[in-house]
């Protein structure tokens, strides 16, 4: 059989799954649709969290990231699960204990201000929007690369899917839908990894066949000759970086921090029934999630390696079939600088003829190794269960957002259960629409308004979440003054350094590199625009009235675990 | 104060104290190990990997891991102390 025609299969049984979870767990009441009824297991929970949180970006960009980054990728692999020790030890076990549905409904009431909970509900929406705009996109590449549709059907037949289980189950539709996607996705990610590793090292442990030697014999680690191999053609030697140590410093930091204050990662810890089980659950969705997270570095590594071995210095008219078939996407293109016929894949720019999109290699590298049709089928299938599930959860955040959070809270207080549930499933129709209006027409910017997402996110809710635990004198004007000061910082340096916006535009934007503040990048940046947020909360505190007494108390309660009770309303 | 209130404030306090000990930990293996002494750490060799490149791209990973099981560990052992537990 083919590829497509094992894809077409793999992908039809996959969608029909899901589909079919959506039936049976669809949601009858508020409470179901915001916390999927707060009755989840932990390990269920778990699994559920790390479909959601592990995104088109980490299944099918990080291992290409790295493999051309080498050390520098490590940011994203510290940043994106270090967060979850933030997560698990300052947030998690205390958002469950107070128990409410949203993150701005913990802002609003903790900061006892609607102002609060408005800027809260911003935040939130301007993080998930850039976020989920990135999914759509990823669910048409999937779909044009092996359907062979085209990329606007398949951001389309993505939609309609989201549309149905998001807006029939809500919260807890998504839950069980993400417990079936994380073992399609794991499963998906792990079986062509092991398979190259016993190739290239003979360790079926992708994680330790990166530290092993090649299998041909020769005795050499296999690090060892990528890092000879890049340095002989004028790369950065793969295991040292290129970035500054501040800034890998600072971008780390920046991720971790955006990671512990993602809304719908946040969320997902209201659902489950103890404050214990918001603890382990924690523990359950960082393993879950460790297992791509360690493996997708050895992925890089092979797949960088036998990127260099099939194609450089190579005849151009021997390039094996994959080649051609990625030459059609344009995400693959040879040009014979030096008219020899010959691939020249170099450093240095005149002379290399091989551009490489990054977001290939982890789609590819089972048709680079030669693997059988049905696991590259299986990737494909892998890859839409990550953006998909990604997606539903953002989507969720979105539409509990406007019919809870501004809705119920804010305009119509007196609104039925009825109603705000049938409005919280319009707002999600509403957010599917627009998300995909972005996924076919991407602003030039999505990938750098990713990076944006964890900043903002960085630099807004994780400070005034943790003031609101951990300090109990914290105050409503220090808390909106950090956020509102915190995420304008962000934005202007995203849009000074990152769009070039004050100084001329996108193509500026490199010669603008000397002037970055301390040497920081944009991404980075959200770790120093988090400090200010820090400071400048404990400052207009210092000169600002004490919280009541009833907010102190509710301090006082969420510190301690007993008694948590049911996510409710009041 | 009163018993119970007392009792929240010693709850409290060990918390606390867990929470920076298990926090100094994840920024050794992560900020330390990983990026501020990589170079130093890349002279020791396991196997193929470079010691300070392992730990960014594997070990800083297992030992959030473990860092979340053993907080775990401890929170329920500390509820049962002061009869949180439920």
């Amino acid at each position: 059989m083919t590829v497509q025609t094992w894809t077409y299969i793999l992908v039809g049984i996959t969608f029909t799954l899901y589909i079919g979870i959506a039936i049976w767990s669809r949601a009858g009441s508020t409470k179901e649709f915001y916390v999927a009824g707060g009755g989840v297991s932990p390990l269920a929970n778990g699994m559920a969290t790390a479909a959601d949180w592990m995104s088109a970006a980490s299944f099918i960009s990080m291992a290409g990231i790295i493999a051309f980054a080498g050390y520098d990728g490590s940011v994203y692999l510290m940043g994106w699960t270090g967060g979850y020790v933030l997560l698990a030890l300052l947030l998690a076990p205390y958002l469950r204990k107070f128990g409410k549905f949203t993150v701005p409904d913990f802002i609003g009431d903790r900061y006892y201000s609607k102002t609060a909970r408005i800027v809260a509900v911003i935040c939130a929406l301007i993080v998930s929007f850039t976020y989920v705009a990135g999914q759509m996109r990823g669910v048409g590449l999937v779909f044009s690369r092996f359907l062979e549709v085209d990329i606007d059907t398949g951001v389309i037949i993505g939609m309609i899917i989201v549309l149905f289980y998001a807006v029939l189950g809500g919260m807890k539709g998504i839950t069980y839908t993400q417990v079936a996607q994380y073992c399609v996705l794991i499963f998906a990610f792990m079986v062509p990894a092991i398979f190259i590793s016993i190739q290239m090292t003979g360790n079926p442990i992708p994680q330790l066949g990166m530290g092993s030697t090649l299998n041909d014999g020769s005795g050499v680690y296999l690090l060892d000759k990528l890092d000879g191999l890049s340095t002989e053609l004028g790369f950065t030697e793969y295991t040292n970086g290129s970035k500054s140590m501040t800034d890998v410093f600072m971008i780390t930091l920046a991720l971790m921090v955006g990671t512990a204050g993602l809304p719908h990662v946040i969320v997902r810890f209201f659902t489950v029934k103890r404050v214990k089980d918001a603890r382990k659950s924690a523990g359950w969705a960082l393993l879950l999630i460790a297992i791509l997270y360690t493996t997708a570095p050895a992925v890089s590594v092979f797949a960088r390696t036998n990127l260099i071995d099939t194609v450089s210095n190579q005849e151009y008219s021997k390039m094996p079939e994959w080649f051609k078939t990625w030459e059609k996407t344009k995400l693959i293109s040879f040009d014979d600088k030096n008219g020899d016929g010959r691939i020249q894949y170099v450093a240095d720019a005149t002379k290399n003829e091989l551009t490489v999109d990054r977001d290939i290699m982890v789609l590819a590298n089972p048709e680079i190794a030669k693997l059988p049709a049905w696991v590259i089928a299986l990737v494909a299938a892998g890859a839409l269960a990550a953006a998909l599930s990604t997606a539903a959860g953002l989507l969720l955040v979105i539409s509990s957002s406007v019919s809870h959070d501004l809705i119920k809270k804010v305009f119509n207080p007196n609104i039925s259960d009825k109603g705000e549930l049938m409005a919280a499933r319009l707002s999600a129709v509403v957010a599917v629409v627009i998300a995909g209006y972005f996924g076919i027409n991407p602003p030039g910017f999505v990938a750098a308004v990713v990076a944006l997402a964890f900043g903002l996110a960085a630099a807004s809710f994780f400070p005034a979440i943790v003031l609101g635990i951990f300090y109990k004198k914290m105050n409503k004007e220090g808390a909106i003054a950090g956020m509102v000061i915190g995420i304008s910082l962000m934005l202007f340096y995203m849009l000074k350094f990152k769009f070039g916006i004050f100084d001329g535009g996108k193509t500026i934007v490199a010669s603008l590199q000397k002037d970055w503040w301390f040497g920081i990048s944009p991404e980075g940046f959200g770790s120093v625009a988090m400090l200010v947020n820090f400071a400048v909360s404990i400052l207009i505190m210092q000169f600002t009235p004490a919280p009541p007494k009833n907010v102190q108390e509710i301090v006082e309660d969420i510190r301690i675990p007993s008694g948590a009770g049911e996510a409710v309303d009041h | 104060m009163s018993d119970k209130q007392q009792k929240a404030t010693a709850y409290w306090k060990e918390n606390v104290r867990y929470l920076f000990m298990l926090l100094i930990i994840w920024f050794v293996v992560s900020y330390g190990a990983g990026i501020l002494f990589k170079d130093a750490l890349d002279t020791f060799q396991i196997g193929g990997f470079k010691l300070g490149f392992w730990f960014a791209q594997q070990g800083s990973i297992y030992v959030f891991v473990v860092l979340i099981f053993v907080y775990v560990r401890l929170m329920n052992k500390l509820d049962k102390k002061y009869g949180y537990n439920e």
